[in-house]
């Protein structure tokens, strides 16, 4: 049955950009071919831990959201066992009210990503005025 | 012998406080989905210690309770919220 998941994982703060983004390409890849479809992602980037895990206080997360069989989602978690670059993962099957919190906080995401000029105009507009 | 005791008589009038009926914020705002990735958001259901509240003074309701503390305990497992602290607040 396909349904749709969200998967969240946190690497080690030691890898570089460039290993991270191999890291999630590998992921991305991984639900690609086994016949899933990658609906959205996002790099919330180094964040700090509520607690240290392995040692370390910081981390980067990644979030993505994914349609795939469900029988998929063993064979995810098994490679993020098997990597490791993955200090933390959680998979979470999203049922219809999550799918509509998703995509409105997508939307919200997006109208941010493009809002911060409009903003940013007016408030040099008022600085404008006060002087 | 109990019924003697039926009437209770103050000597002063006793102080009926009025409290703000407590009401589910996500009923009252139409939340259908309570979001595991928002800990900012969570902490209002935790205590300073990082405890969950209950419901009798949070005032949700039963079926977002669940799901409140289900996103809480997502939340603890990715590091966004931590299992014991002090001071959280």
């Amino acid at each position: 049955m396909v349904n749709q998941y969200e998967t969240v994982f946190i690497a080690t703060p030691v890898l570089s950009d460039t290993q991270m983004k191999e890291a999630v390409a590998k992921y991305v890849k991984l639900i690609e071919d086994n016949g899933g479809e990658v609906v959205y992602q996002e790099d919330w980037g180094l964040r700090q831990l509520a607690y240290p895990i392995q040692h370390k206080t910081t981390g980067f997360y990644y979030l993505i959201q994914f349609k795939a069989e469900s029988s998929f989602v063993a064979t995810l978690e098994t490679q993020y066992h098997r990597d490791e670059r993955i200090i933390r993962f959680l998979t979470v099957a999203l049922d219809k009210d999550a799918v509509a919190y998703a995509e409105k906080r997508r939307a919200n995401k997006a109208a941010k990503a493009t809002a911060p000029q409009a903003p940013a105009t007016e408030e040099t507009a008022e600085a404008q005025d006060a002087e | 012998m109990a019924n003697e005791n039926k009437e209770i008589r103050y000597l002063n009038p006793p102080t009926v406080e009025v409290r703000k009926k407590k009401y589910c914020r996500f009923k009252k705002a139409g939340i259908k989905y309570v979001d595991y990735k928002d800990p900012e958001f969570l902490k209002k259901f935790l205590n300073e210690q990082g405890k969950i509240l209950p419901r009798r003074i949070t005032g949700t309701s039963l079926k977002f309770q669940r799901k409140v503390a289900q996103a809480i305990k997502r939340a603890r497992s990715l590091a966004l919220l931590p299992y014991v602290t002090d001071l959280l607040k």
